[in-house]
């Protein structure tokens, strides 16, 4: 009996010891190094770290920064994102898909290609308004570069955030509540005002947290928008001092991206509580609420909506390919002038460029392939396990994610700074640093679908197998990836479409000849080679929108809301 | 084929216990139905025994084997159980066929040999030539038979089925019914039948297993069940039983008794041994009453009259205890209407044993 009883176990231990091998390597050693270098620089306790980084006048300019456009943006965000929300999800607008797709987009292109394509769109060279020759004259400064500009941007990139939160939230808001108001004599603004925004706080709450977490986090825009104007945030601070003095100010680079960590968590706990304040609970659940009727508003609803999306995704993004065919720097675009050697020269000849998009693709395919092969595990620890501290591991995944990237950057840095004790093998300045950091900043982009996927699946279908004699690791590969592979791989797009415009972590960890897209496309902006930036942008966007065709097609196995450009 | 023993099995959850002290033992070839209202335990019981779930204490063995107790568990691979699922849980991305085979292909057994297993395995549930289809392509009851078929083919030594009937129509689960009856009588496999459907069980099983709030309420077989219940659940969840107060008069003589109910002497079945007391239960059917206007009895009020097409379904009120309802059967042409006064008579109940009462 005891050897049959002890056999049992033993697969299942395995698991879990890799899977807590697999989060500790990723997410908590890198949290802790991190912490360590502020608490105990160089070994020894002591707060030198912390009292250099509050001495340091540019520390608090660009902590207000950072405020500023993070608190600026997350209320852009909100405002339009809850407002675009409420129209498309409680009125009878037409087009609901298309609009939910083309307003979801600019979330999926990177936050320095949105920064790109608008200043070629305001630029005093921008081709565009050249077509109606009511571009500035040169060197008039693009009136994206300031504050404004950079609060802008960060609403429109994380306006779509806000909204597929709120859409959720809405979506479940149940119909006997509004229309208990409405039999009560409300007209469908006093609803809106006094029920629905209302019981939708949370929602709001939660959005409004995670665009101030992105928005404080966010490193292409304020690069793109605001380095040219000397206006640094933390990010770019970082940025800037470790291009300038190297691994020796790593140490002082800590401490800023622990300040931006905790500026983030207190974006979080302020939501949390202010939602604990009152009680939302929804408890029935039932069908959603009709359609309110827009009537004779209709078409001028439809066509803001339109005009929105227009000013948001069309014009940017045509903006961008104008300039990926213009020759040069000012020049007009005309059918004479207009020419594909941009694309040219970053596909063949720039060198950088070139291994730029070999070391995107590789690197994110080969993020995307290891997160969905350790997703199905931890998923099945997390969503089926029946231990709790294995909860904790789901925590653990988040945490990189949740914190700005630019954290995550510094920890692996730090970590890797030396070679790896006992091996000797050295990660950094090597393009398997940034490898690393994509691991453990991705893996949730994966978890999260892979675990809604075990959800929806029907336990039983394991019971079954197990007691048809298959341990844990046969049930893993014939009964449990097959059903949870959709979602998995989904996740794993969505890795690759995040990860190959990257710049955010690649800024920092990246060395000659372990270039990503990103990194390239920043240093040609930087050079002034607006063109050859917008046509490296113009073929990610390609390749990104090819992706979520090709990922359409895994819709039908899937659970809601795992594609947010869905609907 | 082996034999199933549960020894004092309890299962406790967080602050609750699912399963209290059950014991139950189930006999080589035996069909156990598990019977009992929702949140009973009957479920837990399953999970116990196929091993999804752990004993708090006591002990499972199959066959001679400890499989649960003190000492671990073994894992539910190794039990050698098949299990039907209430909700058939078949592997949507496989065939039929491979849905069926998965036993052996994990054993790995020989292809050829797997092969002809599929293939009897399909003749023996009537789903000859389905074996390349999807499950989403099946009806309901050809997945349920697909289901049958899968746990068959590893021949296990158990088999439990939880719920199977549930959610199939009724004409489904008569035919199903039949086809679970020749299939335990062809293979002669003991079989652990969960089910809330007292009619379910009782057409199947050889023995009934009744369960209440994690204890077991009584384990009979279904003949005994419906004419001798143990206690006032099993008196009152089996068949809607009555349940009405009586005092024994005088003591047990050839398994009945004297006892006094609503005012009216009268002589029912006993256990053997029983003595006068007071404060005593007797369970009647709806069958054990009728009508009779001039003769012994107690009048009462009628409540309420149902008509269910043939007969009517009447419930009375004894004017002596106002708060009993009683309920019969009353042929076409009903007499009675609501409101209207009637006397009936009690022809034979079943003295309840006194709690506590060896069994």
């Amino acid at each position: 009996m005891s050897t049959r009883i002890r056999e049992s176990r033993g697969q299942e231990m395995v698991l879990t010891a890799a899977v807590a091998i697999v989060i500790a390597l990723l997410s908590l050693l890198p949290m802790l190094r991190l912490i360590k270098e502020i608490v105990a620089p160089g070994g020894t306790l002591s707060t030198v770290a912390i009292k250099a980084g509050l001495a340091s006048p540019a520390t608090w300019i660009a902590t207000w920064h950072t405020l500023v456009v993070g608190i600026g943006g997350t209320l852009l965000a909100v405002l339009s994102g809850t407002l675009v929300a409420v129209l498309v999800t409680l009125t009878d607008i037409r087009a609901r898909s298309a609009m939910v797709l083309c307003y979801v987009m600019p979330l999926m292109i990177a936050p320095q290609v949105t920064a790109l394509a608008w200043l070629q769109l305001f630029g005093p060279a921008s081709p565009f308004l050249k077509l109606f020759g009511a571009a500035p004259p040169l060197g008039t400064r693009n009136p994206l570069y300031s504050t404004s500009g950079i609060i802008l941007l960060l609403g429109v990139q994380y306006g779509p955030l806000v909204f597929l939160l709120v859409r959720a939230g809405l979506r479940k808001l149940p119909r006997e509540l509004v229309e208990a108001a409405r039999a009560g004599g409300a007209g469908w603004f006093t609803v809106l005002v006094t029920i629905v925004l209302p019981l939708m706080t949370p929602s709001i709450m939660a959005a409004a947290a995670l665009a101030f977490v992105s928005c404080v986090g966010n490193f292409g825009i304020p690069a793109f928008l605001g380095i040219p104007a000397n206006y640094l945030v933390l990010p770019t601070l970082i940025y800037q001092k470790l291009a300038g003095g190297g691994p020796a100010v790593l140490g002082e680079t800590a401490f800023l991206s622990v300040l931006i960590g905790i500026i983030a968590m207190a974006g979080i706990l302020t939501q949390e509580i202010m939602s604990r304040r009152r009680d939302y609970r929804i408890s029935s659940t039932s069908l959603p609420a009709e359609p309110y009727e827009l009537g004779r508003w209709r078409p001028a609803v439809h066509a803001g909506m339109w005009l929105l999306i227009i000013v948001v995704l069309v014009l940017p993004l045509f903006g961008l390919v104008l300039t990926s065919l213009v020759p040069g720097y000012g020049i007009a675009l005309t059918a004479k002038t207009a020419t594909l050697d941009n694309y040219r020269f970053v596909l063949f000849e720039h060198d950088a460029a070139s291994r730029a998009f070999f070391n995107s693709f590789w690197l994110s395919i080969a993020a995307a392939f290891f997160a969905v092969l350790v997703a199905v595990p931890i998923g099945y620890l997390i969503a089926w396990g029946k231990q709790r501290w294995v909860r904790l591991l789901n925590l653990s995944v988040e945490l990189p994610y949740a914190l700005p990237g630019v954290v995550l950057a510094i920890a692996s840095l730090l970590m890797f700074l030396r070679p790896i004790p006992l091996t000797g093998i050295q990660l950094y300045n090597t393009v398997w640093i940034i490898l690393y950091a994509y691991l453990a900043r991705f893996l949730v982009l994966a978890l999260r679908p892979t675990i809604s996927g075990y959800h929806q699946i029907d336990r039983a279908l394991e019971e079954a197998a197990q007691v048809a004699g298959a341990g844990l690791f046969t049930r893993m590969r014939t009964i449990i990836f097959p059903l949870v592979a959709p979602a998995a791989i989904a996740g794993g797009l969505l890795i690759f479409m995040t990860a190959l415009s990257e710049l955010t972590v690649s800024a920092l960890l990246w060395s000659s000849g372990s270039e990503t897209i990103g990194v390239v496309m920043f240093s040609f902006e930087q050079g002034g080679d607006s063109n050859y930036a917008a046509a490296m942008s113009v073929i990610t966007v390609a390749v990104t929108f090819l992706l979520m065709l090709v990922t359409n097609l895994l819709a039908p196995y899937l659970p809601t809301g795992v594609l947010p450009w869905r609907d | 084929m082996a034999r199933l023993s549960l020894d004092n099995v309890t299962k406790s959850f967080a602050n609750f216990d699912a399963v209290k002290d059950v014991s139950i033992d189930v006999g080589d070839g035996e069909f156990l139905a598990v019977l009992g209202p929702s949140g009973c335990g009957k479920t837990t019981l399953l999970r116990l025994v196929a091993g999804f779930e752990k004993v708090t204490s006591g002990e499972i063995r199959i066959g001679s084997e400890v499989v649960s107790g003190k000492g671990g568990s073994v894992a539910p691979e190794k039990r050698r159980v098949g299990i039907v699922f209430q909700n058939y849980a078949l592997w949507p991305h496989m065939t039929v066929a491979e849905n069926i085979g998965y036993s052996l292909k994990v054993a790995k057994l020989d292809k050829a040999v797997a092969r002809r297993k599929v293939e009897d395995a399909l003749a023996l549930v009537n789903l000859q030539g389905l074996g390349e289809r999807r499950p989403a392509n099946l009806s309901g009851g050809q997945r349920q038979r697909v289901a049958l078929a899968r746990c068959l083919v590893a021949a296990p030594s158990l088999v439990l089925f939880d719920e199977p009937l549930a959610n199939l129509d009724v004409h489904l689960r008569a035919s199903m019914e039949d086809e679970f009856a020749s299939f335990h009588k062809r293979t002669g496999t003991t079989i652990v039948y969960i089910t809330h459907d007292q009619a379910e069980a009782m057409a199947l099983a050889d023995r009934i297993a009744v369960m209440d709030g994690g204890r077991l309420a009584q384990l009979a077989t279904p003949r005994e069940l419906y004419h001798e219940p143990a206690n006032e659940m099993v008196a009152s969840f089996i068949s809607q039983g009555i349940l009405l107060p009586a005092d024994v008069l005088s003591a047990e003589e050839r398994g009945h008794c004297k006892v006094r109910v609503l005012g009216a002497e009268l002589i029912v079945r006993c256990r053997p041994g029983e003595r006068p007391r007071t404060g005593a239960k007797v369970c009647c059917r709806s069958a054990d009453l009728d009508v009779s206007p001039d003769g012994p009895g107690f009048d009462g009020l009628v409540k309420r009259v149902i008509y269910q097409g043939g007969s009517a379904r009447i419930e009375f009120t004894p004017s002596t205890n106002p708060d009993l309802t009683l309920h019969f059967e009353q042929p076409d042409p009903v007499a009675l209407e609501s409101g209207a006064q009637a006397r009936l008579r009690i022809r034979s109940g079943w003295l309840i044993p006194a709690a506590g009462a060896a069994s």
